[in-house]
């Protein structure tokens, strides 16, 4: 995985998500959900070209259930924009890079 | 101005028939790139078990097939890139390719491009999708154990996403428009044994209803023009697939439903343009068929190519 991304748990969605001075970008994925990581490569591009701006993380559903369930996510891919500790925006399922880029621009 | 990566075939989508067609067109020394915006293999990806595919009478995983595609491509000098293709146009002999991160020229070019799955264009559909609304039985299923579930459709897709989803969820009713399916016969025999399973013949999906998540649908039985509704966590749509032609559309002719027309080698209106696989018309939605039509592609572009001399 890219140096740019961070992995967080259900033990550390609080300090590293909720508390973080930039927006986080969550990528909500598991093992052996293809379309997850179809859209991989896509959210790595995000991470490097945008990380003056956001925070990128992952969070792997199947060993963190707390947080998924917490926020309603019954399908992944799931991308979920956090700022100052509230969702702004969640995309689900895989996406074109453009209309990602566009709307995580509106809240940088 | 962007650097333009010049070869001799640029192709579309790194799923079973472009990379047939980049093993091809490798082993004939074309420079060949390969153009992939999310991860080689496709479609195939979406499903958990390919039991269909000739010379693997145990079955194969599609993630290991997909692998095996793309070393065997890349073995023979293909290029795969991650960048996806936005738009093809004619500059001077040869055909300019915009991607996302690069530009790209080639004498030829095959789209492989494949399709993405159909909505059902019902209220709430967008509302509730990662909700409760799902299109990937293999993604969602674990969030959905000793749940009730439907599927929309009556194909190969609709039924195998069912049979699987019966491993996790209480309860599945299968929802099809019409009085019999469209599956292969060994997938209706397995429906119609499992005993989770409840098929609602002749019934559409009109709305999803809910507070935060779907917690309930209302179907229609359009026989007997009766509307009820059905109590249930989710609801995985597998009504088809429409193909990705958007950014060729008005380049090459397309058909009605927007696949692209091609004639028998897999030639498409524009000369130097070869379409492959599930963008193609008259392809049958199977991975064998779209390797094959990749295959056949990259043998027309080898011909054009020659006749071009050079």
């Amino acid at each position: 995985m890219s140096a740019d991304i961070l992995n967080v748990s259900d033990a550390s969605f609080d300090e590293d998500v909720l508390k973080s001075t930039l927006p986080v970008l969550v990528d909500f994925w598991a093992e052996w959900c293809m379309p997850c990581r179809m859209i991989a490569p896509t959210v790595e591009n995000i991470a490097e070209t945008h990380k003056e701006k956001l925070k990128v993380a992952k969070m792997n559903v199947d060993e963190n259930m707390k947080t998924p369930s917490k926020y309603g996510i019954r399908g992944i891919p799931t991308l979920l924009l956090f700022k100052a500790g509230e969702i702004k925006e969640t995309m689900v399922g895989v996406q074109p890079r453009d209309k990602i880029v566009e709307i995580i621009s509106k809240h940088l | 101005m962007r650097p333009i990566e010049k070869c001799d075939v640029v192709i579309i989508g790194a799923g079973p028939a472009g990379l047939a067609a980049a093993l091809y067109t490798g082993r004939a020394r074309l420079k060949t790139i390969v153009l992939e915006k999310g991860l080689p293999g496709g479609q195939i990806l979406m499903t958990d078990w390919l039991e269909n595919y000739p010379g693997f009478p145990e079955g194969i995983r599609p993630f290991d097939l997909a692998e095996n595609f793309r070393r065997q491509a890349e073995k023979f000098g293909a290029i795969i890139e991650t960048d996806e293709a936005r738009g093809v146009r004619k500059e001077d002999d040869l055909w300019g390719v915009e991607g996302q991160n690069r530009e790209y020229a080639a004498r030829a070019v095959i789209i492989a491009t494949g399709a993405a799955y159909r909505k059902l264009g019902i209220p709430n559909e967008e509302r509730f999708t990662g909700k409760g609304v799902s299109y990937c039985a293999t993604c969602d299923a674990a969030f959905f154990k000793d749940k009730i579930v439907a599927v929309v459709g009556g194909g190969d897709n609709a039924l195998t996403e069912a049979i699987f989803l019966t491993r996790f969820c209480r309860k599945l009713f299968l929802i099809h428009r019409r009085d019999r399916f469209r599956a292969v016969k060994i997938l209706q025999e397995r429906v119609l044994a499992n005993p989770k399973m409840e098929v609602l013949w002749n019934s559409v999906v009109e709305s999803a209803e809910g507070e935060s998540c779907l917690e309930r649908i209302l179907v229609k039985n359009v026989r007997e023009d009766r509307t009820f509704p059905l109590q249930l966590d989710g609801l995985f749509v597998s009504i088809g697939m429409d193909p990705h032609t958007e950014f060729v559309k008005g380049l090459m002719e397309l058909n009605e439903w927007r696949e692209i027309k091609v004639k028998p080698n897999m030639a498409t209106s524009q000369a130097g343009i070869f379409a492959a696989g599930d963008v193609a018309e008259a392809c049958p939605k199977q991975v064998i068929t779209a390797a094959g039509s990749g295959v056949a592609a990259a043998l027309a572009v080898i011909d054009y190519l020659e006749s071009l001399g050079g």
